[in-house]
């Protein structure tokens, strides 16, 4: 009970503060550095997912004592879903043929996005 | 709009079908006139939140909608019986395969095996009810509005002519316009609610409500594969929803999803859709499987063999269902390196499901065979199921599905899996479970003759196609050519002597209902597990005192000991939820804006939604503490139900 | 689950009820994933097809996005601070931290409704292509779950007066903390996955 009293929530704070502090470091790595555009994606989407940790952890208290450990394995699986359903996706509808070899099918892509 | 727009015209066929509708809805409303039952349909079923009521009311409307989805296949097995028929026309005929798939797969495979679970699962965990008795009555209506709203398409308005996978850019505005893909889109919408609530609720009641020393790994097996299914449920129904809502915005709001103007991308319809397809495709499957394994081990009288490696299997064929949707459309052209992967995913799947056949074989390897009804089923489902998988890593191999795809190969293939696993299993477990329900066996004489019609036909029906897919008859087309004719005529008469099998079962129903012997010890198969533990009639609380469960097979155990779960003087009192009518209305309203949004009277449809959204409200002020049963009302129905 | 002490778990917690609609709520939030993801993969697939409507990095606004994401981060922050004040027993500090949230919410709504309306104007609608379908309906998807969210929170608030803090409405209040930090997940895959790579690519 003495952790929860505490007048000032000091977990709260600090996630907030993080979360501020990250969501500068990502805009500024979108906006003004000068890094390839593959690696900002992956900074910032790293960054998201650590962003997202704080929320479940710090805010929604996702491991605490009553809560067993169904809740924390099913978003768990769910961020798994998540990331099986987007790249998924974009491997499938990618046709396999956007890739950096230049075979024959990737010529027929290309023209196809031309005629559109 | 006119009134013979509305209301679909020309078809002698669905004139037919209106009068039927007429004289069954009016004979329903005059009995109960007659019989003053109204008050009784109102308090006892549409009112109630008991899960063994509301899994009767599931296995009941499944029923029919296998009747109904029945009938159709008799139509067009009847229109494919001769070259150049005429018994239905092209538009007809993409009606009926389309509702035929739907209404299957939606509203008779799932919503049967979920009212098996809602009536077994709790019983099988020592649980009182659902975690969720409210929402549990949600989601039946949600499923029975949606069924019905997508059932009066063909007589209002024009059923969905674009195959149950509702391809676009057929099914898209351009091309299909019209209410009839927005009947499909918007029924599934509104059962889909459902079945993700009944998912979550499901988990919730699994993981939270065993009875005390029930660990997971002590969970009879149907119970574990309702989890995993649920499991399933929640992580699928999402996606499914998504891509319903996103056809519906490009059909009724004119958005570009899947359209093939505005750069719209047709055959992402096709990947959302097998994305939750794969997965709902073990949905009516996993559970399927746990049937089988009460059923073998019961009768087998042996624990289940491998009861482990059958648990790990499932969940293992739950993780790859996720991974393998790609299969089904393998000739969209994607190169070769996307079809390998999904090629391999899927040929891995094989892997523990022939797991789980050979643990079955074992459980009945040098063990005393009961030969009841329901073991026949789950004895014709090991090598007819084994049929369909072994068609299926055919078609999982992608550069022979090229041949195989949209042919009647796949037709036979996906038949000998879902009836020879599904339908086996719904057969298998309601005649199982029946005494349990109802409190008296079906009569097993009648049972084996349905069962022997429909196996055989079911076979005969079904097993040419795999030929005649061979020999290139493509799936969907109501015009066959002569060299198709013979195989053809024998797959029909096929479909009919099932037709007739499921007659004989309905049949059995009635005739056991009047004559069957009625049950006592609400044991009647000498069963392992703890729903067989309580008395028939089940009492509506289920257990009086929360039984202690020290193994696996716990009321076997527990007869091996000489231990009964009741004892008087440990009576409390217990506490149960309220009967209350707010589901039937919430989803009688979200069926009316469904409606509404149908035929794309958008003001109807908001305020369908604000009608809704004001029944939640007040669900949210509703502080409805349910009652308590008193020990005295507990002691007289358990010396009744006990005959003590 | 282990140390059943009863004093040492929160209100929300001590009921059997409340263990089961907290864990419910949870179960289908990990439903909401999938579903939010679905509508990522569809905007992650449809990227770059605008047809005829201007791409996203024309519109988009750092500025705007940037105040609307810390407009929603602080509400995350008062929602938290409110459940803390719940768990302190305060009634007071709940409501007030909690009609602070909902405030936040609001304007967050007012952006976004700015935001789209500025867009449409500036060509990209709902119907002028795949990829604005897309961006329309993922965000819009997020604004009317934090509609929703702020509905239901009013409603709750209401309950709170007339009853304070009990066993039911402090379950009710956490269960929707989950849900309104969860947006805050949800508009943080939002900002990065399709505001700045929208402005990066």
């Amino acid at each position: 009970m003495a952790n929860r009293s505490k007048r000032i929530p000091i977990q709260h704070v600090v996630g907030y503060v993080m979360s501020i502090v990250l969501t500068v470091l990502a805009a500024w790595a979108a906006l003004n550095s000068n890094l390839p555009v593959i690696w900002i994606i992956i900074l910032i989407l790293a960054l998201a997912v650590i962003q997202a940790g704080i929320q479940l952890f710090m805010f929604m208290h996702i491991i605490e004592r009553g809560t067993g450990h169904a809740p924390w394995q099913m978003i768990f699986h769910g961020f798994i879903l998540a990331a099986i359903v987007v790249a998924g996706s974009l491997f499938t509808m990618s046709f396999g043929f956007n890739h950096d070899h230049n075979d024959d099918g990737g010529h027929e892509q290309h023209e196809q996005h031309e005629q559109e | 709009m006119q009134l013979d727009e509305f209301f679909v015209t020309g078809e002698p066929l669905i004139y037919a079908g209106m009068v039927a509708i007429v004289l069954v809805t009016s004979a329903i409303i005059f009995l109960l006139t007659y019989f003053k039952k109204w008050q009784w349909l109102w308090r006892e079923w549409l009112t109630t939140v008991d899960h063994k009521k509301i899994g009767i009311m599931y296995i009941l409307s499944a029923l029919a909608m296998l009747f109904r989805a029945g009938m159709d296949a008799l139509m067009m097995r009847t229109q494919l019986a001769f070259p150049d028929m005429n018994f239905l026309n092209a538009q007809h005929y993409n009606e009926v395969f389309t509702t035929h798939g739907t209404i299957m797969i939606i509203f008779m495979a799932m919503p049967f095996l979920i009212g098996l679970m809602n009536i077994v699962v709790p019983l099988q965990i020592g649980a009182r009810d659902f975690a969720f008795p409210f929402v549990n009555a949600l989601s039946f209506w949600s499923f029975f509005f949606g069924a019905l709203l997508f059932n009066i398409s063909f007589v209002i308005g024009g059923s969905p002519d674009a195959g149950w996978t509702s391809y676009t850019p057929l099914s898209g505005a351009a091309m299909s316009p019209g209410p009839g893909q927005n009947f499909y889109l918007l029924a599934l919408q509104l059962s889909g609610i459902g079945t993700l609530a009944t998912g979550i609720n499901l988990m919730v009641t699994i993981i939270k409500m065993r009875a005390p020393g029930m660990t997971l790994f002590k969970m009879p097996i149907f119970t574990w594969s309702t989890l995993i299914t649920s499991f399933i449920i929640v992580f699928a129904f999402p996606i499914l929803t998504i891509a319903l809502a996103l056809l519906t915005i490009d059909r009724i709001f004119g958005s570009q999803f899947f359209t093939v103007t505005g750069e719209g991308l047709p055959m992402m319809w096709a990947n959302l859709f097998w994305m939750w397809g794969h997965p709902e495709v073990y949905i009516v499957i996993l559970p399927a499987f746990g049937i089988f394994s009460e059923v073998i081990s019961t009768f087998a009288k042996k624990r289940l063999f491998g009861y482990n490696v059958m648990v790990w299997s499932i969940i293992l064929i739950a993780g790859l269902s996720f991974l393998v949707w790609v299969h089904h459309f393998f000739t969209m052209g994607a190169g070769a390196f996307v079809n390998s992967v999904f090629s391999i995913s899927t040929m891995a799947i094989a892997v523990p499901t022939g797991v789980k056949i050979f643990n079955w074989l074992a459980t009945l390897y040098k063990s005393k065979i009961q030969m009841t009804t329901a073991m026949m089923w789950a004895l014709a489902f090991i090598p007819s199921f084994v049929i369909g998988g072994v068609t299926g890593v055919m078609l999982g191999m992608a550069a022979a599905d090229y041949q195989f795809h949209n042919s009647y190969f796949l037709i036979a293939h996906f038949h000998y899996v879902l009836i020879a696993g599904t339908v086996f299993a719904c057969f298998a477990g309601l005649v199982y479970w029946y005494p349990k329900m109802f409190g008296h066996k079906l009569n097993e004489r009648i049972g084996k003759w349905s069962f022997w019609l429909f196996v055989i036909g079911f076979h005969v029906c079904f097993f040419p196609q795999y030929f005649l897919g061979l020999d290139g008859m493509p799936r969907r087309v109501f015009h066959i050519i002569p060299e198709w004719m013979p195989l053809n005529q024998i797959a029909t008469v096929g479909a009919f002597v099932m037709g007739i099998g499921f007659a004989v079962f309905v049949f059995n129903i009635y005739y056991s209902y009047r004559h069957s012997e009625r049950e006592k010890t609400g044991d009647p198969w000498d069963g392992r597990t703890l729903e067989w533990a309580t008395p028939t009639p089940v009492p509506h609380y289920n257990f009086a005192i929360v039984p202690h469960v020290e193994s696996h097979d716990a009321h076997w155990d527990m007869k091996q000991k000489d231990k009964t779960i009741y004892n008087e003087s440990k009576l409390e009192p217990i506490h149960m939820p309220n009967s209350t009518g707010q589901p039937f209305i919430m989803m009688a309203i979200l069926f009316f804006a469904s409606f509404a949004l149908v035929f794309e009277w958008i003001w109807l449809a908001v305020a369908g939604l604000i009608g809704a959204l004001v029944m939640m409200g007040i669900r949210s002020f509703d502080y409805d503490e349910g009652h308590h049963v008193e020990v005295d009302e507990i002691k007289q129905t358990e010396r009744s139900a006990r005959r003590l | 689950m282990n140390a059943d002490g009863s004093n040492a778990k929160p209100l929300e917690y001590q009921t059997k009820e409340g263990q089961l609609n907290i864990l419910g709520f949870w179960i289908f939030l990990a439903a909401e994933i999938v579903l939010f993801s679905t509508l990522f993969a569809t905007y992650a697939v449809l990227f770059n097809r605008t047809a005829d409507a201007p791409p996203p990095a024309e519109l988009f606004e750092p500025g705007t996005v940037l105040v609307m994401t810390f407009i929603l981060l602080t509400s995350s922050f008062t929602c938290g601070i409110a459940i803390h004040g719940m768990r302190r027993g305060s009634v007071k500090g709940l409501m007030t931290w909690l009609i602070i949230t909902l405030i936040l919410g609001l304007s967050f709504l007012g952006f976004e409704i700015y935001e789209f309306v500025h867009y449409a104007g500036e060509g990209a609608t709902l119907q002028s292509s795949a990829f604005w379908s897309a961006f329309y309906i993922l965000a819009g998807t997020h604004g009317v779950h934090v509609t929703l969210g702020i509905g239901w929170a009013t409603l709750l608030l209401v309950q709170l007066a007339q009853r304070g803090i009990t066993s039911v409405t402090s379950r009710k209040v956490f269960i929707i903390g989950l849900y309104w930090h969860f947006l805050d997940v949800i508009w943080i895959f939002i900002f990065t996955g399709v505001y700045l790579i929208g402005m990066v690519v």
